[in-house]
C-alpha cells in the first residue's frame, strides 16, 4: 500500500475555515474533556495509576518479543490461530485467505483502527467480499466513503443533518431528524448483516500475554455480536496492544474508559480466549488473531521515540490538543489524528510521507498532561523534528527548506558573536522603519513574516536594546556588589 | 520606610542575580528587562547582566536544527558558567523573565547535550541556580508582595512551558494579587495555548490565529483591561492581535507590572 504525502498545511487551513466543523469540534472536545476531567478526579491516586500504567507499558514494549511469543502460545493453547503480518498488505491477504478458505462472501466489522490503517475494507471489496461496519459512527463514515476523524468518535465531524441526508440518499429511507430514528434504521440494517455474515472482523483494545485473551471495549454491543454470531472471528491488532498479565486489565480498563469518554466503565467489555468451547452457549467455531507490525518494530528500534507505542488509543490527547480542536482529524491525513497521529503517522508511514506532522503542534504539552500512560509528546515531537531536518532533510519542501536551513545557519553565526549580534539588531532597527504602522508595531512584513502579519501586528525592534539600556540602569541602581 | 508605607526587608547583601534576559526581551521588549532590574533592586538584590549573552538557542532546537542549537547552547552555558564562577556561594542565582527560555535551559538542554557529558556537567552547575522570575520571587526570595501598585483589572495567561514544563502556576497569581489597587480576574481557559509556539505561528498561521481567537475571546470575556503573562512570546502574539483589531486591552509582562509603583497604571 502506498500513501500520498500528507499535506497538513492545506488540509488544516480548509478545516479552520469550515464553520460547521469548528462548531462540531468545540462541542465534542468540550464534552469529552470535561467528562474526562471529572472522571479522573474521582479516582484517588489517578496520577500514580498513570505512572504505574506507563511503567507496565514500558516493561512490555521493551520485552515485546517475549510477550508476543507468550501470547501466540496461549492463543494456540486456547484453540485459536495466530498470524503474523509484517505490513498492511500481508494483514489483508491473511484475512482474505481465511475468508476464501471458508467460502465467506460477507463480513461484519466492529470498529478497529488497525483495519482502517491497513485499508481492509477496500481490500476485501476488491477480493469480492462485502464488508459492513457495525459501529454506528464507522457505519456513517463507510456510507459517506470517508475516513474517521476521531479515534473514539469517528463521525464527530458530521452533523445530525449531514447524517439524515446521507441516510436518505444511501439507504433510501425518508429524511428523519431524530437521532433515535436514525439509529433504529442503522440497527435494523445491521441485524440482517450480522445473521448473514460468514465472518466477523474486530480489532482488540488489549491482548493478555499470559492467557491469550483479547479484550474489546465498546458501548454499542456491536463488537460482541461481531465476535460471536458469525462462524469465524478474526481479530487484527497492532503488536503494541499487548499487556502482560490478566491482573493488569483492571488498571488499563479504568484508565481507558475514563480517559476516553469519562465513563467509569464502558457499556460492554468482552474477553475472548480462543474459539467457542463445547460448553459455551455461543461464539465462533474459528478464532484467528492477526498480529500487525506495519512499521511498529521500526518505532521499537528507536529508543528516543519508542514510547509512542505505549498508546492505548483513548483519544484524550485529541480532546485536549488546542491544534486538534481547530483542525479536526482529517487534517492529519491518516487514520490516527491529534497529537498521537502527529507522532505515529510519520513513524508508521515513513517520515517523508508526513514531514509536516511533527511541526503541527505548538508544543504546549496539554496532551502529555492527560495521557493515561504519560507519553512525553513534546519530547517525541522534538525528536522527530530533528529527524526531519537533520537526518532526512531532503524530504521536506525543497526550496523552503533550503532557505530555512540557511536562515538558521546565519542566525547561529550572529548569536554566537556578540558584536555581530549587536550590529545586526541595530541594523534591523533601521530596516524595519518603513514597516512601522501608526500603533508603533509592524503591520505588513515581507514573506515569510507576512504569514504572521496577515492577522497580527509584529512588535517593532526597540531603538535601545536592553544591553544598551543596562549601562544606564547599572549606574542608576549602583554598581552591583560595590553599592 | 519607603513612600508607600511598607517596610522592605533588605535581604542578606550577598544575594546576587545574574539576568538571563532572552533575545526577545533584549531586542523587542527591553522594558521587561528593566522592570525585572527595578523589582530586584527594590528588594535589595545585586543585579548583574552578563553582557556577552545573546540567545539560548531555543528557536533552532524547536525547529529541529540541533547542531546549530548546540553551538549556541554551549556558548550560553559557558557565559553563565563563568559568571557563576566569580561568586561561588549559595546566594547567587540566574533569573529569567521567560518560562520558555528557562525551560530551554533547565529541561531541553539535557536533551540537546545528551551526547556531551562535559557539557552536561557544566549545565548541572547553572541549571540548579536558574529560576523563572515569578518562581524566583515567590519560592527563593519568599516574597509575594514586592511593593508594587497598579490601578486596573487584570487577567493572567498561563504560558505553556512555565505551566507544564516548570509547574509554575500559583506564583505569578500570588504576585499579582499582592499588587496594591489591582483587581485580578481569572479568564476562561487561562491554561490554553495562545497559538504562538515559536515558528508554529509562522508555519501554520491560520491554525495559530484560530487558537489565538479563542484566547482573545477569553481575555475579553474576563472584563480585564490588562492581560499579564510571564512570556513575551505569548504576549507578542496576543498583543499583535489585540492591536490589529484595535481592542483596548493592554498586554504587560509580569515584571513590568511589578515594577509599577505609585498611582500610575494607565
Amino acid at each position: 500500500m502506498t500513501y500520498e504525502r500528507i499535506n497538513f498545511e492545506t488540509d488544516s487551513e480548509r478545516a479552520v475555515g469550515d464553520e460547521k466543523l469548528q462548531h462540531a469540534l468545540v462541542n465534542v472536545t468540550n464534552r469529552f474533556r470535561s467528562a474526562r476531567n471529572k472522571a479522573s478526579s474521582e479516582v484517588p491516586g489517578w496520577d500514580e495509576l498513570r505512572t504505574l500504567a506507563r511503567e507496565i507499558k514500558k516493561e512490555t514494549i521493551e520485552n515485546l518479543d517475549r510477550y508476543l511469543i507468550m501470547l501466540e502460545e496461549n492463543v494456540k493453547k486456547a484453540g485459536g490461530h495466530v498470524h503474523w503480518a509484517k505490513d498492511g498488505e500481508e494483514a489483508c491477504r491473511i484475512i482474505i485467505e481465511i475468508a476464501r478458505k471458508n467460502g465467506v462472501n460477507s463480513v461484519v466489522k466492529s470498529k478497529s483502527m488497525a483495519t482502517e490503517e491497513v485499508e481492509l475494507n477496500s481490500n476485501l471489496e476488491r477480493a469480492g467480499i462485502r464488508a459492513v461496519e457495525t459501529d454506528l459512527g464507522e457505519y456513517i463514515i463507510q456510507l459517506a466513503g470517508e475516513h474517521p476523524s476521531h479515534i473514539i468518535a469517528p463521525a464527530v465531524h458530521k452533523t445530525k443533518d449531514d447524517i439524515s441526508r446521507l441516510f436518505s440518499e444511501k439507504l433510501g429511507v425518508p429524511y428523519m431528524s431524530d437521532p433515535a430514528d436514525l439509529t433504529k434504521v442503522a440497527r435494523e440494517r445491521m441485524r440482517s448483516e450480522f445473521l448473514s455474515a460468514g465472518m466477523g472482523v474486530s480489532g482488540a483494545n488489549f491482548a493478555v500475554a499470559e492467557t491469550g485473551t483479547i479484550v474489546i471495549v465498546e458501548n454499542e454491543g456491536n463488537a460482541r455480536l461481531t465476535t460471536t454470531v458469525p462462524r469465524i472471528h478474526a481479530a487484527l491488532m497492532g503488536i503494541e496492544k499487548i499487556i502482560p498479565r490478566y491482573n493488569d486489565l483492571s488498571l488499563f480498563l479504568t484508565l481507558l474508559a475514563r480517559s476516553a469518554t469519562g465513563q467509569k466503565s464502558s457499556t460492554y467489555v468482552s474477553f475472548i480466549t480462543g474459539p467457542r468451547r463445547e460448553s459455551d452457549a455461543d461464539g465462533p467455531e474459528e478464532f484467528h488473531l492477526v498480529l500487525l507490525d506495519n512499521g511498529r518494530s521500526g518505532i521499537l528500534a528507536n529508543g528516543e521515540t519508542r514510547e509512542s507505542l505505549y498508546c492505548i488509543r483513548c483519544g484524550a490527547c485529541l480532546n485536549n490538543c488546542p491544534v486538534y480542536r481547530k483542525v479536526g482529524g482529517h487534517s492529519y491525513g491518516w487514520v490516527y489524528s491529534g497529537p498521537i497521529g502527529a507522532i505515529i503517522n510519520p513513524q508508521l508511514l515513513g517520515i517523508d510521507k508526513a514531514p509536516e506532522l511533527p511541526f503541527a503542534s505548538s508544543l504546549c504539552g496539554a496532551c502529555r498532561d492527560v495521557c493515561p500512560v504519560k507519553i512525553d509528546f513534546p519530547k517525541v515531537l522534538l525528536e522527530l523534528r530533528h529527524e526531519v531536518k537533520e537526518t532526512k532533510a531532503e524530504t521536506g519542501k525543497g526550496r523552503e527548506l533550503f532557505f530555512e536551513r540557511l536562515a538558521f545557519r546565519l542566525w547561529r553565526t550572529i548569536v554566537t558573536h556578540e558584536r555581530l549580534y549587536g550590529f545586526f539588531s541595530s541594523l534591523m532597527y533601521y530596516v524595519q522603519m518603513p514597516y512601522r504602522g501608526e500603533s508603533g508595531g509592524l503591520g505588513s512584513l515581507p514573506y515569510p513574516f507576512s504569514r504572521w502579519t496577515r492577522d497580527r501586528d509584529f512588535p517593532a525592534i526597540a531603538e535601545i536594546p536592553f544591553r544598551e539600556r543596562w549601562k544606564e540602569l547599572r549606574k542608576e541602581i549602583g554598581e552591583g556588589s560595590t553599592k | 520606610m519607603n513612600p508607600y508605607g511598607l517596610e522592605l526587608t533588605v535581604l542578606r547583601p550577598a544575594m546576587r542575580v545574574y539576568l538571563f534576559v532572552t533575545c526577545l526581551v533584549d531586542t523587542f521588549f527591553p522594558g521587561v528587562g528593566e522592570g525585572m532590574v527595578r523589582v530586584l533592586d527594590r528588594l535589595g538584590v545585586d543585579v548583574e547582566f552578563p553582557a556577552a549573552q545573546t540567545c539560548c538557542g531555543q528557536p533552532a532546537f524547536n525547529s529541529g536544527y540541533r547542531e546549530d542549537a548546540q553551538a549556541v547552547a554551549e556558548r550560553f552555558i559557558s557565559i553563565f558558567g563563568n559568571a557563576l564562577q566569580e561568586r561561588r556561594d549559595e546566594e547567587t542565582y540566574i533569573v529569567c523573565p521567560s518560562g520558555s527560555c528557562t525551560t530551554m535551559l533547565k529541561v531541553f538542554y539535557k536533551e540537546l547535550l545528551s551526547n556531551s557529558p562535559i557539557q552536561l556537567n557544566k549545565l548541572a552547575l547553572i541549571a540548579n541556580k536558574t529560576y523563572e522570575f515569578s518562581e524566583f520571587l515567590v519560592n527563593v526570595m519568599k516574597r509575594a508582595d514586592v511593593g508594587a501598585s497598579y490601578k486596573g483589572v487584570v487577567t493572567y495567561h498561563d504560558s505553556c512551558h512555565l505551566l507544564r514544563e516548570l509547574g509554575v502556576k500559583d506564583e505569578p497569581r500570588r504576585l499579582i494579587e499582592a499588587v496594591r489597587g489591582i483587581e485580578f480576574r481569572e479568564m476562561e481557559m487561562h491554561d490554553a495555548c495562545c497559538g504562538f509556539g515559536g515558528t508554529f505561528s509562522v508555519k501554520f498561521p491560520r491554525v495559530s490565529v484560530s487558537m489565538l481567537d479563542e484566547k482573545i475571546d477569553c481575555i475579553i470575556g474576563s472584563g480585564a483591561d490588562t492581560v499579564i503573562s510571564s512570556d513575551m512570546g505569548c504576549l507578542m502574539n496576543i498583543g499583535g492581535a489585540l492591536s490589529r483589531r484595535k481592542i483596548p486591552v493592554r498586554v504587560m509582562h509580569l515584571a513590568e507590572l511589578l515594577a509599577h509603583t505609585g498611582s500610575e497604571g494607565d
